[in-house]
């Protein structure tokens, strides 16, 4: 007896793309969740921010005062305040990252390199409380001894007592703005210190990967060209390498923007204006963590999270803006 | 005749305990286009980079042998080689513009290196190592503009005239038509022979045609081994060695 011969590819194309539609569908769907989740968070705080935002207007982000008692806020200090510890830890941490990337990626023989690439990769994991802690006991107390050091001058003080006047009057100088108004080492220069070391490995470990990729006939073009070696890093590397550079230090940057913990913690959390790099500041994110428990009347609590709303939409414009420069410095059409 | 631009003698090349070039010997004429012709693997990159020392940048790389250029060895206690790499121009397999630079850039990145600032020089310079490498008139309007926006074969071109720019004694060029389509190769091939008036040029090649319409001087590599060497001519239509003519009659390789 004879069976009929079946085609067999009949079987198995259905299959293999049933399963492909499968697939497709799971992955939209997981897709849509993202977006929901998104949608919905804006929704909320932008419901949540409104009794604020109804008060205060677009103001609420250019008024300066902010004071839970008479129940006036206005978030442009925090703004300020998250702009500049944010760009000062930036400043401070971009060339340290790039040349701790380069020394991984060009200077070190392997055996070094490893251990140490691992070891600045490593810094992203800390968490938050601990660089707090650690800023608090180690580096407080340091930055505490040099502002004692600092009075022990009578020059010193008798400035320090001119400086205290005019921030009285809400005023300040450039020289008085580098002069301690505090001794216990806390302020917005703490806060800048640790926003540094914290947003240093994004910066490193990005750059250390785009400077490994640059491709080996850049280099040597340069090289033939009778360049040394710091040349073929500044001339060839390092423009190839730049736009890859720039998203780390973008990365960095959000990093920055939104770190809560750790600088409420060395901050100071004061809502004045910011006199003296010593002093206190507060950045909105800090004062979502120092003030969102004790918000208990309304206004307050709705402005605590228009502050959110305001760091979200600096995060995706800073985000967006990085995108427009990343994509003009990429080079293009290489053969 | 006059003594020798380039003159390799004994020269062996380890990559660790690798031994890929043997114990050659070679010299090149001034003003002459030299070709290095093998199968695969046989050496000719790895020769070709010794010369200007692109081996210091190997770990493991190693270069025994003197290397004598225009009466200096290469190798020499005392020699840099970073202002020794000025005196020869390389251009690669691959088009390698600097691909953040303008078109002008690229040409006068060596003279940059060399410290060169004066606008009116480095204009000079651009104009005429561009039309050296036949690509001044197609570019001469768009200086400022980014290299990479070039077709493949003015990339090359842009890569020979980078080269020319520092007035190298001596050109290397590593397989420079092999990305390219043929127009564009006949091109580069054609400026070869001008060349001739402003530097010394050696190739290498795969392409038997190329070897015999461009080289006055054909060395043929296999294994590690310079096999043989002589005038184009001579080394195409009756090779001493039966390698040699098995090689360029296409029986092998
Ligand atoms: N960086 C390196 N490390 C170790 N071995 C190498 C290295 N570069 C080349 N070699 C080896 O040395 C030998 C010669 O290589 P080379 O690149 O000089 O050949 P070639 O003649 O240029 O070949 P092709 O025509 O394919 O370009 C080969 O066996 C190759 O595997
Ligand atoms: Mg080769």
């Amino acid at each position: 007896m004879n069976e009929p011969v079946r085609p067999r590819p009949l079987t198995r194309a259905p299959l293999s793309a049933r399963s492909d539609r499968t697939f497709q569908g799971l992955i939209l769907a997981l897709a849509s969740v993202i977006v929901l989740v998104f949608v919905l968070s804006v929704y909320q705080l932008g419901r949540e921010s409104w009794p604020a935002l109804r008060e205060f207007g677009l103001s609420f982000y250019t008024e300066r005062t902010w004071n839970p008692v008479s129940g006036q806020f206005g978030a442009a200090q925090m703004l300020i305040g998250t702009l500049v510890t944010s760009l000062a830890a930036l400043v401070l941490s971009v060339p340290l990252a790039v040349a701790s990337a380069l020394f991984v990626a060009e200077y070190a023989p392997k055996w070094l390199a490893n251990p140490v690439g691992y070891l600045i990769e490593l810094l992203a994991a800390v968490p938050s409380v601990v660089y707090g802690l650690w800023a608090l006991f180690v580096i407080a107390p340091i930055l505490g001894r040099w502002q004692q050091g600092f009075f022990a001058d009578p020059a010193n003080v008798a400035l320090y007592t001119r400086c205290q006047d005019l921030w009285n009057s809400g005023q300040t100088t450039l020289q008085c703005f580098f002069v301690p108004s505090a001794f216990d080492g806390r302020g917005l220069a703490l806060a800048i210190i640790i926003l540094t070391v914290m947003i240093l490995p994004y910066t490193a470990s990005v750059a250390r990967d785009v400077i490994r990729l640059v491709p080996a006939d850049q280099r040597e073009a340069m090289y033939a060209l009778g360049a040394t070696k710091w040349e073929v890093i500044s001339r060839a590397i390092l423009p190839y390498a730049r736009a890859g550079i720039l998203g780390g230090v973008i990365l960095a940057l959000g990093r920055a923007l939104g770190e809560t913990l750790a600088v409420a913690m060395v901050i100071g959390d004061s809502q004045e204006i910011i006199k003296s790099l010593w002093g206190g500041a507060s950045t909105m994110a800090s004062v979502i963590a120092n003030q969102f428990g004790d918000a208990q009347e309304r206004l307050h609590r709705s402005s605590v999270v228009a502050l959110g709303l305001g760091l979200f939409f600096l995060s995706v414009a800073v985000n967006f803006l990085a995108r427009v420069v990343i994509a003009r410095l990429t080079p293009k059409g290489i053969q | 005749m006059s003594t020798p631009l380039l003159s390799a003698q004994n020269v062996s090349i380890y990559y660790g305990d690798k031994q890929a070039v043997r114990d050659v010997n070679l010299t090149v004429q001034r003003g002459t286009v030299n070709a290095l012709i093998g199968p695969s693997g046989c050496g000719k990159t790895t020769f070709l980079r010794a010369i200007n020392r692109m081996h210091d940048l190997t770990p493991g790389a190693r270069v025994t042998g003197r290397i004598v250029l225009d009466g200096e060895d290469v190798y020499g206690p005392g020699v840099d080689p970073v202002t020794m790499r000025r005196r020869v121009g390389m251009v690669f397999q691959k088009p390698n513009p600097f691909p953040t630079m303008s078109v002008f850039d690229n040409v006068v990145s060596g003279l940059k290196l060399a410290g060169v600032r004066d606008r009116a020089r480095l204009m000079d310079v651009a104009e005429r190592s561009l039309r050296g490498a036949a690509l001044w008139d197609e570019v001469k309007d768009r200086l400022k503009t980014p290299a990479t926006g070039l077709s493949g074969g003015q990339q090359q071109r842009l890569c020979i005239a980078r080269a020319l720019a520092v007035e190298p004694e001596l050109l290397l060029m590593d397989e420079p038509t092999s990305a390219l389509d043929p127009a564009s190769t006949a091109r580069i091939e054609d400026l070869m022979t001008g060349l001739k008036q402003v530097t010394t040029i050696l190739i290498v090649t795969h392409n038997m045609h190329q070897a015999a319409r461009v080289s006055d001087t054909t060395s043929f590599f296999l294994n590690g081994d310079l096999v043989e060497h002589g005038a184009t001519d001579q080394v195409f239509t009756s090779p001493r060695d039966e390698r040699t003519e098995a090689y360029v009659t296409g029986r092998f390789g």
